[in-house]
């Protein structure tokens, strides 16, 4: 495997890993409101992200961070290309991001719909905008041979685009459902099962027209264009039984490949191509055309080699630390006696 | 205004505005870890206390910071497309390693902080706020190494077919010596700001003598931060002029409106008039020998004027105006040197008092200390005016210009229309942010009463309060 490849592979695997991560987020900013009817059980369902979603929204600044490094004439013709929806994006991550944490900081009921709107909207509109921009990559945008756009708005706003927009939106939709299931308690737990199963059927239709739409884009072989969306809608028809059999955790990993593997079938239709151009497919950007030197790929290999592994030992035990369930106030619920490792005597030790 | 200078102008102010929160989150991180390591030490419920208010103020701060960040990461390729695929070999490696190395370790592990109490043990509990404050420590080394090449590009060679700079040295791009002094700078520069802000609100409690004994360790420790750090800034950011003479003389010769070469130089405390049409000003106060011995150490050392060096950079890279804007440069040299002059002398004084066991009651200093908050924001936006005019008219030293680095396919009407909403986007953070921390500073611990310690039959993993 060459180094360009290797990298685009990398590049592949944070922008997977940030929409199975981050695409829970996503889907809980969107739900938080529907599953929570007062605002102790919207709190619920926002802290049941609340120590994670900024470590996952780090997979989106690496993401680009990688392709800028690795491939600067992919990131420099698709970022300034999708000019106007990067900066609706830019918003709408703002938005959302600045929630979180202004929402609960004044106890006021309009203040805290205010900020429960912002964090619902941003957090529809992120995978979206990145859906529509991802979904250009391989349905092809109009580049000249110098590798500078030529369109204009309205050429960003492509059917195929649209359909990845709206599947990744269903499919954050249901992978935020099937978390909230997992890690809450009550009855936001409850609504989650009720969401998660509501929205199945529709997802597994968007991604039916994904899974027939894709491989046309592309000239892969059938395992690289035709398998992987067809393996994401059957982890979605699983995860329907699964919820209905409320094996939560299951669930929670069949959506979680669900949307994994949506996002893989781009990149697996887009090699080696990095960016399709609708003007005239010679003029397409590639893995090979627009990488950088073997030097600096070899220096972030090691980096990477090294760091991504760290990365996901730090983050995995995140998840570990933070495994409980969220039900309310500490008030209102009962110290569990559960199995686990007896905690240290932090708090009373000192008083 | 033409396409360049809109988008000049919405890199500057976007960056300019993220700079705001980036030292806020750098230096307060640390005292954070300071304060958490006082109560681990210790013991003490108030140290406990004063962690978790401040680290309040850290995380409304971090959010602000992130969300503005992310601009700055995508304005490359969205702007300066030209710049991003001419560059990105060398200058996208950094910015790759400062996403995985310190933001997944600054983010991760705050969440780890927030949600922690009570659930983490107490030494993993310590160790997770100094590990976010070793990432935004760690944030700012990558992206101090990405724009040192840009001011003194090192450890590249220029491909032959494509004519781009590619990365050859890594070592030698993170070994740079604009890069090793102007961290440090930055970190300096970092710890004033988080010191002046945590000084601030402890004196705003010690003037209405709310929680006395409290906010006078936390202004102990903001004034052993402040001292060393202010004291240290001013070395550093002196011995990064004379690194900055040496490889950028037009930025240096700009920042003091020096248009003919001189030898030994006075230096112009103050003048009218030196701008890029005026080469004839008004000194009103000048200082004999202090030039020569700013810029290269000496008493009587040589130092270029801007008509020179200009003359000298026509030879080298063709016709052209390579002077930046001697206005610009002359006054924020200026601001941010008097003021960290201030600074300094601002933190002895409170030295002084705190040595004389007279801090709670020292209304002047108390009432100075509230409004010298300000103070770094100020420094650090005149710092990084300072460092980014005067590289102009370049955008890479010697390499590319600012003119050829932006994105071709961009439209006026798309600049206009991102520079409205981002400018929207900001004033609405910047008022929530502001209206929350007066909020905080004022109220924060009647809003965090202490809570009661969990039951010792509490076994297992616990859950954390509902934070957000």
């Amino acid at each position: 495997m060459t180094l360009p490849t290797l990298w685009f592979l990398i590049v592949a695997f944070l922008w997977t890993g940030f929409f199975v991560l981050e695409g829970f987020d996503f889907g809980v900013g969107m739900l938080h409101k529907v599953v929570g009817r007062t605002d102790t059980e919207q709190r619920v369902a926002i802290n049941a992200i609340g120590p994670f979603w900024d470590g996952n929204e780090v997979w989106l600044v690496v993401g680009g961070a990688a392709i800028f490094a690795a491939f600067p004439g992919w990131y420099a013709t698709w970022f300034s290309a999708m000019y106007l929806a990067l900066v609706l994006l830019l918003v709408a991550l703002m938005a959302r991001g600045v929630s979180f944490e202004f929402r609960g900081h004044v106890d006021a009921h309009r203040w805290r719909q205010t900020w429960s709107w912002c964090l619902a909207v941003g957090s529809l509109l992120s995978p979206l905008l990145l859906g529509v921009a991802l979904g250009n990559l391989l349905a092809g945008l109009p580049v000249g041979s110098d590798e500078e756009f030529t369109g204009t708005v309205a050429d960003l706003v492509t059917g195929y685009g649209l359909l990845v927009g709206v599947t990744l939106v269903a499919l954050c939709v249901l992978h935020g459902a099937t978390f909230l299931a997992l890690r809450t308690d009550g009855p936001v737990r409850e609504r989650s099962h009720r969401v998660a199963a509501a929205v199945v059927l529709p997802t597994a239709l968007l991604l039916l027209g994904f899974a027939a739409w894709t491989p046309t884009l592309s000239d892969a072989p059938v395992v690289r264009s035709v398998l992987p969306p067809l393996v994401a809608l059957a982890a979605v028809l699983a995860a329907g039984l699964l919820v209905r059999a409320r094996r939560e955790g299951w669930a929670f990993g069949a959506t979680a490949v669900a949307i994994g593997l949506t996002v893989v079938s781009l990149f697996a239709n887009l090699y080696p191509d990095v960016l399709v151009s609708s003007t005239d497919p010679a003029d397409s950007l590639t893995v090979d055309g627009t990488a950088s030197g073997t030097y600096a790929l070899q220096v972030m290999s090691v980096v990477a080699l090294v760091l991504v592994p760290v990365v996901l030992l730090y983050q995995g035990w995140t998840y570990h630390v933070f495994r409980r369930r969220v039900s309310g106030p500490p008030a209102d619920a009962a110290p569990d006696p559960a199995p686990g490792p007896p905690a240290p005597l932090d708090e009373g030790a000192v008083r | 205004m033409s396409d360049l200078d809109l988008a000049r102008l919405q890199f500057a102010s976007t960056s300019i505005y993220h700079f705001l929160f980036v030292p806020v989150t750098i230096g307060l991180a640390f005292l954070v870890a300071v304060l958490h390591t006082l109560w681990f030490r210790s013991g003490n419920p108030e140290h406990r206390r004063l962690a978790r208010f401040f680290g309040t103020l850290l995380l409304v701060n971090v959010a602000v910071g992130v969300v503005t960040g992310l601009i700055q990461e995508f304005q490359f390729g969205m702007n300066w497309s030209a710049y991003s695929r001419f560059v990105g070999d060398v200058f996208g490696a950094p910015l790759a390693m400062e996403g995985l190395a310190a933001f997944f370790l600054e983010s991760t592990f705050l969440g780890l902080w927030v949600f922690g109490w009570n659930v983490l043990p107490r030494r993993v509990h310590l160790l997770t706020v100094w590990l976010v404050a070793a990432g935004a420590a760690g944030s700012a080394a990558f992206i101090m190494a990405a724009n040192s090449w840009m001011q003194h590009p090192v450890g590249y060679t220029v491909d032959a077919t494509t004519g781009r700079p590619q990365l050859s040295s890594i070592g030698a791009v993170m070994t740079n010596p604009v890069f090793v002094w102007g961290y440090a700078h930055v970190i300096l520069a970092s710890l004033v700001t988080g010191a002046f802000l945590m000084l601030g609100v402890s004196a705003w409690y010690l003037r209405r003598r709310q929680h006395v004994e409290l906010f006078t360790r936390s202004a102990k420790v903001s004034l052993a931060v402040l001292i060393p750090s202010t004291v240290l800034a001013l070395g550093v950011g002196s011995q990064l002029g004379i690194v900055e003479a040496t490889y950028q003389p037009m930025k240096i010769a700009a920042a003091e409106a020096q248009w003919e070469t001189c030898g030994p130089c006075s230096f112009s405390a103050f003048q009218v008039g030196g701008g890029n049409e005026d080469q004839d000003p008004t000194k009103i106060v000048e200082i004999p020998h202090l030039l020569s011995l700013l810029a290269t150490g000496t008493l009587d050392g040589e130092v270029q004027g801007l008509n020179e060096l200009n003359a000298q950079y026509q030879q080298e890279y063709g016709p052209g105006n390579y002077v930046p804007n001697v206005f610009i440069q002359y006054w924020s040299m200026r601001v941010m040197a008097y003021l960290g002059s201030a600074a300094a002398v601002f933190g002895l004084w409170g030295g002084w008092v705190l040595w004389r066991r007279r801090l709670p009651e020292a209304r002047v200093f108390l009432w100075v200390a509230t409004w010298a908050v300000v103070t770094p924001f100020v420094m650090n936006t005149a710092g990084w005016m300072l460092t980014e005019n005067g590289r102009q008219p370049w955008l890479v030293q010697g390499l590319m210009t600012t003119a050829d680095g932006v994105s071709p396919s961009v439209t006026t009407g798309e600049l206009v229309t991102s520079l409205v909403v981002y400018y929207t986007a900001f004033a609405l953070l910047g008022a929530v942010n502001v209206f929350l921390m007066l909020r905080f500073a004022r109220r924060g611990l009647e809003l965090e009463p202490d809570e009661p310690a969990p039951a010792d039959d509490d076994a297992g993993p616990r859950v954390p309060a509902l934070t957000f």
